[in-house]
C-alpha cells in the first residue's frame, strides 16, 4: 500500500514536470517520494538529461544529448529482435526505452528528410540512376552505430517507411545449421532457420503493408503451391514462414519485389542493415564435404547485396560497419576500408560515411545524470565531481564501456 | 675421593683445547684416565675410577657444537690468505702493497660471477678473522687456575665489563661530588647526537663478548649505559660510543625530473618506470584533457581491460588531477598487467616534477614511486615449479 501511494507521487510529479527532471543528486527519487509539491528548482544548476519530444522528426540541434523515450508497443513491433543484447536488458531494467539524441544520427535524419522532399523523379546526373546514396555508419567499437541506427529506423517508421531491418548481418554468415541446397539456383545454399525467422519479425515490423503490396509475378514453390500474380506479399511472408524449406526464397521475392515497387512510389522503402560487412566477408560455414562456402554462395547474402546497391529509388539505405561480430578482422580494425575489404569498398562505393565517435562532455555529463535519475549508480561517490571524472577516465568516454563499468557485476 | 687432579702432583699433560666450554666432566674423565695411569707410579692417594668411561670415549656432543680451530691453524690460514691476496693482485695486475679488501672484492666480483640471488651464497675472500668464528683461548693456566679473576661466574667477560661500566659511573659521580663540593661544577649540559646510532643488539654484544648472554643480562647492561650517558661526562664518551652503531637513515630524498619544454612552451617531464620484464617511458605534458596514449594508440584500445586501466588512474586520481594532464607513452616487454604497472611507475615519476614536495612525500609513501621488486621466482629441480612439488605418491 505505501509502495503503491509512493509510486504513484513520483507518476504525480512527473505528471506536473513532463518534460524536465530536476537534478535533486541520488537522492532524488526518494525526496520526490516525499515532497511531490516541492519543485522549487535548487541552487545548483540543474542537469538536464531528458526531452520530451518524443517524435524524432522534430529532433534538431537543441535535443542533441538528451534522452528521449520509445513507447514500448513500438519497442515491440520495430525492433522484435534487432536490439543488442545489453540494451534490451537495460530496456528491461528500467521498463523503458531511451536513446540518446546524437550528432550522427542528426546528420541522418536531416540528410533523409532533404531527400524526402526531394522530387522523386530528379535524378542526379552524375551519378545515373541514384536517387541516395547508401550512408554509412562507422566508428570504433561501442561507440553508438547500432542505437543511431535503431533512432533512424524510428523516425522512419513515424514517417510511414516500409522497413527491411537486417539487425545483424554477421549471424547469416557464422554458427549457420541446416544449410540446404538452394532450389533456386543449384549452386548457392539456403539458410531455412535464419530466414525464417528474419521473415517472421518482419512481418510483426510491416504488417500493414503486407497486405497492400501485390506481386508482380507468379511464383512456384513446389508442385503443389504457388502464388499467383497479384495476391498480396503477405502470402509470400506467410509461404516462407510455414514452409522452411522455402524460406530463403521466400526472403529473395520479398526483396525483389520490394525493390522493384519502391520505384513506383507507393510507399518508401528503408534498407538498414547492421554489420554490413559481413555480406563481403569471409564465412565460418562448411559444407557437408567440409569445403568452405563464400559469402555469395549463400542465397541470402547474395539477394540482400543486390538491395543495397544503389541502383533503385524511392527510398533510403543506411548501413553499419561493425567490427564486433566480424570474422577474421582484428579488433582495432573499424574504417571502412579495412571492415569491407576491396569488394566490399567497391561495391558499395559511392556511399556517405557517417563517424560515430565517442561521447563529448555534454553527451557523457547527460548519460550519466540518465542513469542517476534510474538509481542506477548507487556509489555514494557516483554523484559527485571527482565520480564522474573517473567514469570518465576508466571508460574514455565510449558508451559501450561506461555502460559495462555502470553495469551490474 | 675424586679430589681435583691438582692434588695429583703429577705432571699433568694438557692438550690445548680451543672451544666453547670444556666441560668440567670431560677434563675431569681425561686426568682420571691420566691419573689411572699415573696410579701406579703415584701411590699416595688412590684415586677411584669413576666410571666416566661412557664421558670419555663418546664423542662429547656439546664440544661437536663448535669445530675447534687450533691456533696454528688459524695462523695458517692468514698466512695463506696473504699469499692469496698477493698472487691475486698479480693477477689482476695491481700493485699487491696497496692492495685493499674493496680490491680483492671486486677482483674476486670479477673473476666469479654468480648469478645466486643470496649475497652470502657468493665466493668470497676475506681475511680468516672474519671467517672462522671468534673463539676463546683456553683460559687457565698450566696450574689448572683461571686466569680471570671472574672465571667461575661463568660469563667472565660479561660481568667484567659490567664492573668496568660501573666502576666509570662510581668514578664520574665522585669526581661530580668533589667538583660541587668545591663549587666548581657547571651543568655542561652537552646531549650527544644519538640520532643516527642505535645501542648494540644483543647478538653483537654476544660476538663482541664471545659468551652466551641472556635476555635478562643485555637489558641490565643497555640500562647501565644509558645511565653513564645521563651522568654527562666528556671523558667515558669513547667507552660509551663503542656500544653503537649507527644506523643508515633511509634517504627520503626522491629524484625529481627536471621539467622540460618543448617547441610550443608546454611544459613536460619524461621517466621510465619498469614492472617484472616490461619497461615503459612516459611523457608528461602539463597541460592537457586527459588523453593518454600508449604505443601511438588510445588507452582505450590498448588496454581493453578495466583493470589495467584503473592501474593507470591511480597516480592521477591521488593527486587529484584527472583530466589535467595528457601523456605519451611508449612500453614493451611483460604482459598486459606488468606494462600497465610500468606505465603506471612512469607517470608517476613524471608527475613528480609537477608537484610539491609534500604530495611527493606522499605518493612515495603510498607506494606509486617504488619499483615493485618482485619478479618470477626461479624453479628449482625436484619440484615441478617454484614452489609446488611433484604429485607425492605413496607407493
Amino acid at each position: 500500500m505505501m509502495l503503491s501511494r509512493v509510486t504513484r507521487l513520483i507518476s504525480g510529479a512527473r505528471r506536473l514536470d513532463p518534460g524536465r527532471f530536476l537534478d535533486t543528486g541520488s537522492q532524488g527519487s526518494r525526496s520526490l517520494a516525499a515532497h511531490p509539491g516541492n519543485q522549487a528548482p535548487d541552487d545548483r544548476p540543474r542537469a538536464v538529461s531528458r526531452t520530451s519530444e518524443k517524435d524524432p522528426a522534430r529532433h534538431a540541434e537543441q535535443h542533441e544529448g538528451l534522452h528521449y523515450d520509445i513507447p514500448l508497443q513500438d519497442m515491440r513491433t520495430l525492433f522484435p529482435h534487432s536490439l543488442p543484447p545489453r540494451f534490451s536488458m537495460q530496456v528491461k531494467t528500467f521498463s523503458e526505452a531511451c536513446l540518446m539524441v546524437r550528432k550522427p544520427a542528426l546528420e541522418l535524419l536531416r540528410y533523409l528528410k532533404n531527400t524526402n522532399f526531394a522530387h522523386p523523379a530528379v535524378r542526379s546526373v552524375l551519378s545515373g540512376d541514384v536517387f541516395f546514396n547508401p550512408s554509412a555508419l562507422d566508428g570504433e567499437k561501442g561507440t553508438g552505430k547500432t542505437l543511431s541506427l535503431c533512432h533512424v529506423i524510428h523516425f522512419c517508421a513515424k514517417q510511414d517507411w516500409l522497413i527491411l531491418h537486417v539487425p545483424d548481418a554477421h549471424l547469416w554468415v557464422k554458427n549457420c545449421r541446416g544449410l540446404l541446397p538452394s532450389t533456386h539456383n543449384r549452386q548457392r545454399l539456403d539458410q531455412p532457420i535464419q530466414a525464417s525467422i528474419w521473415l517472421k519479425n518482419f512481418k510483426t515490423t510491416n504488417d500493414r503493408f503486407l497486405s497492400q503490396i501485390k506481386v508482380q509475378e507468379k511464383y512456384v514453390w513446389n508442385k503443389q503451391e504457388s502464388t499467383e500474380k497479384g495476391s498480396p506479399l503477405g502470402e509470400v511472408v506467410e509461404q516462407g514462414i510455414t514452409r522452411v524449406k522455402n524460406a530463403t526464397d521466400a526472403v529473395g521475392v520479398v526483396l525483389k519485389e520490394l525493390k522493384g515497387q519502391s520505384r513506383a512510389g507507393r510507399f518508401r522503402l528503408l534498407v538498414a542493415v547492421d554489420g554490413v560487412n559481413a555480406l563481403w566477408g569471409r564465412t565460418t560455414l562448411k559444407r557437408e564435404d567440409k569445403s568452405l562456402v563464400a559469402a555469395e554462395e549463400l542465397a541470402l547474402v547474395h539477394n540482400l547485396r543486390k538491395m543495397v546497391k544503389n541502383d533503385w529509388h524511392g527510398g533510403a539505405i543506411v548501413l553499419t560497419l561493425s567490427q564486433t561480430g566480424s570474422l577474421f578482422k582484428p579488433r582495432t580494425a573499424y574504417l571502412p576500408q579495412e571492415l569491407l575489404g576491396k569488394e566490399g569498398f567497391d561495391a558499395l562505393d559511392p556511399f556517405v560515411p557517417i563517424l560515430v565517435s565517442n561521447y563529448n562532455r555534454k553527451e557523457f555529463e547527460s548519460c550519466i545524470q540518465y542513469y542517476l535519475e534510474n538509481s542506477w549508480l548507487q556509489h555514494e561517490k557516483a554523484h559527485t565531481e571527482e565520480g564522474k571524472q573517473q567514469l570518465l577516465f576508466l571508460s574514455s568516454a565510449n558508451p559501450g564501456q561506461l555502460e559495462r563499468l555502470c553495469a551490474h557485476l | 675421593m675424586a679430589a681435583p687432579c691438582v692434588s695429583c702432583g703429577a705432571a699433568v699433560f694438557y692438550r690445548i683445547f680451543l672451544g666453547g666450554r670444556v666441560s668440567l666432566a670431560r677434563r675431569q674423565g681425561v686426568w682420571k684416565a691420566a691419573a689411572a695411569e699415573l696410579q701406579i707410579g703415584a701411590g699416595s692417594q688412590i684415586l677411584r675410577l669413576r666410571h666416566t668411561t661412557g664421558v670419555t670415549t663418546k664423542k662429547n656432543v656439546a664440544a661437536l657444537r663448535r669445530e675447534t680451530y687450533t691456533v696454528e691453524f688459524i695462523k695458517k690460514q692468514i698466512e695463506e690468505f696473504n699469499i692469496g691476496k698477493r698472487h691475486l693482485a698479480n693477477m689482476m695486475g695491481e700493485d699487491p702493497e696497496t692492495f685493499t679488501q674493496e680490491d680483492i672484492d671486486r677482483a674476486i666480483a670479477y673473476l666469479f660471477p654468480s648469478g645466486l640471488f643470496e649475497k652470502q651464497a657468493r665466493p668470497i675472500m676475506k681475511h680468516p678473522e672474519q671467517i672462522f668464528p671468534k673463539q676463546r683461548a683456553i683460559q687457565w693456566g698450566e696450574d689448572g687456575r683461571p686466569f680471570h679473576f671472574l672465571f667461575y661466574t661463568g660469563k667472565q667477560s660479561y660481568y667484567s665489563l659490567m664492573h668496568e661500566a660501573y666502576g666509570k659511573l662510581l668514578d664520574i659521580e665522585k669526581r661530580q661530588n668533589q667538583l660541587q663540593a668545591k663549587g666548581l661544577f657547571s651543568e655542561n649540559t652537552k646531549t650527544k647526537d644519538l640520532i643516527g646510532s642505535r645501542w648494540l643488539i644483543k647478538e653483537e654484544l654476544e660476538e663482541m663478548l664471545v659468551e652466551k648472554l641472556s635476555d635478562q643480562d643485555y637489558a641490565q647492561f643497555i640500562r647501565l649505559l644509558e645511565r653513564l650517558l645521563t651522568v654527562q661526562c666528556g671523558a667515558e664518551e669513547e667507552f660509551v660510543q663503542q656500544f653503537r652503531r649507527s644506523v643508515t637513515v633511509q634517504s627520503k630524498k626522491q629524484l625529481i625530473e627536471p621539467l622540460q619544454y618543448d617547441e610550443q612552451g608546454m611544459a613536460f617531464s619524461t621517466s621510465e618506470g619498469r614492472r617484472k620484464s616490461a619497461k615503459a617511458e612516459a611523457i608528461v605534458y602539463e597541460h592537457g584533457s586527459g588523453r593518454i596514449k600508449v604505443n601511438g594508440t588510445d588507452y582505450l584500445l590498448y588496454f581493453p581491460v578495466t583493470q589495467d586501466r584503473e592501474q593507470l588512474m591511480f597516480p592521477f586520481h591521488f593527486l587529484d588531477r584527472l583530466g589535467k594532464h595528457d601523456v605519451t607513452c611508449t612500453v614493451s616487454g611483460g604482459g598486459r598487467s606488468s606494462q600497465a604497472g610500468a606505465i603506471r611507475l612512469a607517470m608517476a615519476k613524471a608527475l613528480c616534477s609537477f608537484v610539491t614536495e609534500e604530495e611527493v612525500e606522499w605518493m612515495r609513501q603510498a607506494g606509486l614511486l617504488t619499483t615493485d621488486p618482485r619478479v618470477k621466482e626461479r624453479k628449482k629441480p625436484g619440484q615441478e615449479g617454484a614452489r609446488r612439488k611433484f604429485t607425492w605418491k605413496k607407493r
